[in-house]
């Protein structure tokens, strides 16, 4: 070829590699930011007189007996706040959500402390694949031990002062109860769904943020079990799922 | 000293000797033996280290039965160390062609003798002894002795009480939950013997009541290890097991387990808590309303 073609040539060429490569590039970023407008909101109630909370005795443990003297603790298997809310109960979206809805992974790290011989939270929820980091703040060694019947069940002693270490879950599962081999008192439960999830507060209050379209919404409570509920969202405008629980 | 040195095979042998090397630290060997053996039984016999407070009424046999063992034990090791002592200072210059004596009797003499004593001292031991164990496990706790029922699982000891019953209710393997706090697997809404029955972290007695004890295990073996009532019981899995003591003090003392159990042996424990009788029964009273 001439030189006066040849420099066309890569000219033109460069602009149509730059252009095809930038839409490849750039296209799932497109698609990967945050859906605008839509959500789920509501408020979880208990109807009923809640079940008795034990007391939980540490004396086998003192220097966790010791953080509690002032305030002793319970079991948590059902936690109702001032004007009947229930908290630690988990939302998710279990059907209507599309393929890459439930692929995405958010890059947020939960994690579950151990304090006080307790964990904190008591109920985690996350996706399967997020990242979780498990932390000791106690001046006494655990032995975290989830017993899961959908993923690999494991136990991983963590000696006072140890770093905090990683795991994530491969597969849904609601929920994995959790014990401490060390420490029989010590309940909790990992709750690993697929896409958007919430947790209820102290009041009973979630939100959970989903683009809009037809869903079936689930809550779970650790003593009560699931409840669904089949909510529209369209977009602009929040949908409302509120639900109750009946004390038995 | 060199200059001294006698050729080997030389008749004179008085008791100082001559002063060559090997005989130097024959008699150096016999000295410090014998004082490091006195040395040891200094601290026995100033009793430096002394027992942890006997709170039980049968405590005082053991530690007499332990007395007996650490005097005939201590005199047997005394003699023996000197003797030792005596006949390598006795014999640190001997050639190497020396005519070796036979003991009296030669080997088989010998080995009847140790059989004979070390054989007597131990049989007289255990016969003196066996009076602290069958005390203990031989006589039956008294009728109204306090039933308290101990379970030892992986790694930590609960305790139950019957309740104004008197009956413990049955037990649900199954039903073990101990994230909401039910470690025995009790059923109290379909058993009312279940119903009145107190678990508690702590075991509290009252002082100077017998005590009977169940023990039994949820998993591995453990063990029941209270040094200062000088209880110590094995918990077998599938065994249910008996004992029975009275503390005559009031105090907090620790529980420990004292068979490996796992990851978390060197953390199982409990508290004993020797009240006065109106401090147990009004810990009774808070314990009923945990519940």
């Amino acid at each position: 070829m001439q030189t006066q073609y040849r420099y066309k040539f890569a000219a033109l060429f460069s602009a149509a590699a730059l252009v095809v490569f930038s839409l490849a590039v750039l296209r799932p970023r497109v698609q990967a930011a945050p859906p605008s407008g839509g959500g789920i909101s509501g408020t979880i109630k208990l109807d009923g007189t809640p079940p008795h909370q034990k007391p939980i005795d540490m004396s086998k443990e003192p220097s966790c007996a010791a953080e509690h003297k002032d305030k002793p603790i319970t079991t948590e298997g059902v936690v109702v706040g001032a004007s009947g809310g229930l908290a630690n109960v988990v939302l998710y979206i279990s059907q209507g959500l599309n393929g890459s809805e439930t692929a995405t992974v958010p890059p947020e790290v939960a994690s579950i402390t151990q304090k006080g011989c307790q964990y904190l939270p008591h109920v985690v929820v996350l996706d399967a694949g997020q990242h979780m980091k498990v932390v000791n703040s106690d001046q006494t060694s655990h032995n975290i031990h989830p017993q899961p019947t959908k993923n690999p069940e494991w136990n991983k002693s963590q000696p006072q002062g140890a770093p905090a270490f990683d795991v994530t879950w491969a597969n849904e599962e609601v929920a994995v109860p959790v014990k401490c081999n060390i420490h029989p008192w010590m309940h909790g439960y990992v709750a690993v769904v697929k896409g958007p999830y919430a947790i209820s507060d102290d009041t009973g209050s979630y939100s959970l943020n989903v683009p809009p379209g037809a869903y079936t919404i689930t809550a779970w409570q650790e003593t009560y079990g699931s409840q669904t509920q089949n909510v529209t969202v369209s977009a602009g405008k929040p949908a409302t799922a509120n639900f109750t629980f009946k004390a038995k | 000293m060199n200059g001294l040195r006698r050729g080997r095979g030389s008749v004179d042998r008085d008791i100082l000797g001559t002063l060559d090397r090997e005989s130097v630290m024959g008699k150096a060997f016999a000295v410090i033996l014998v004082v490091v053996a006195l040395l040891s039984a200094v601290p026995v016999v100033l009793h430096t280290w002394t027992q942890p407070v006997d709170i039980s009424t049968h405590g005082h046999l053991i530690d007499d039965q332990m007395a007996d063992t650490m005097i005939e034990a201590g005199c047997a090791f005394l003699a023996a160390q000197i003797l030792l002592g005596i006949l390598v200072w006795k014999f640190s210059n001997r050639g190497p062609d020396a005519k070796i004596t036979s003991f009296p009797g030669g080997a088989r003499g010998l080995v009847i003798a140790a059989f004979v004593f070390v054989g007597t001292e131990v049989l007289a031991l255990g016969i003196l002894g066996q009076k602290a164990w069958a005390q203990i496990y031989f006589t039956a706790p008294a009728a109204n002795a306090l039933p308290i029922q101990v379970q030892a699982g992986q790694f930590a000891f609960y305790f139950r009480y019957p309740g104004p019953d008197g009956t413990f209710g049955p037990t649900y393997p199954a039903k073990i939950d101990e994230g909401n706090q039910n470690f025995f697997g009790l059923d109290p809404d379909h058993d009312a013997a279940s119903k009145d029955d107190v678990v508690a972290a702590e075991l509290a007695v009252p002082v100077n009541r017998e005590v009977h004890l169940f023990l039994h295990a949820k998993d591995v073996g453990h063990s029941f290890y209270v040094r200062e009532l000088r209880i110590q019981q094995d918990f077998v899995p599938g065994l249910d097991l008996s004992l029975h003591f009275t503390a005559t003090r009031v105090g907090r003392y620790e529980i420990v387990c004292t068979q490996l159990c796992g990851l978390g042996h060197y953390n199982m424990k409990a508290y004993l808590e020797v009240m006065a009788q109106d401090d147990f029964d009004k810990w009774m009273k808070q314990e009923v309303a945990m519940q």
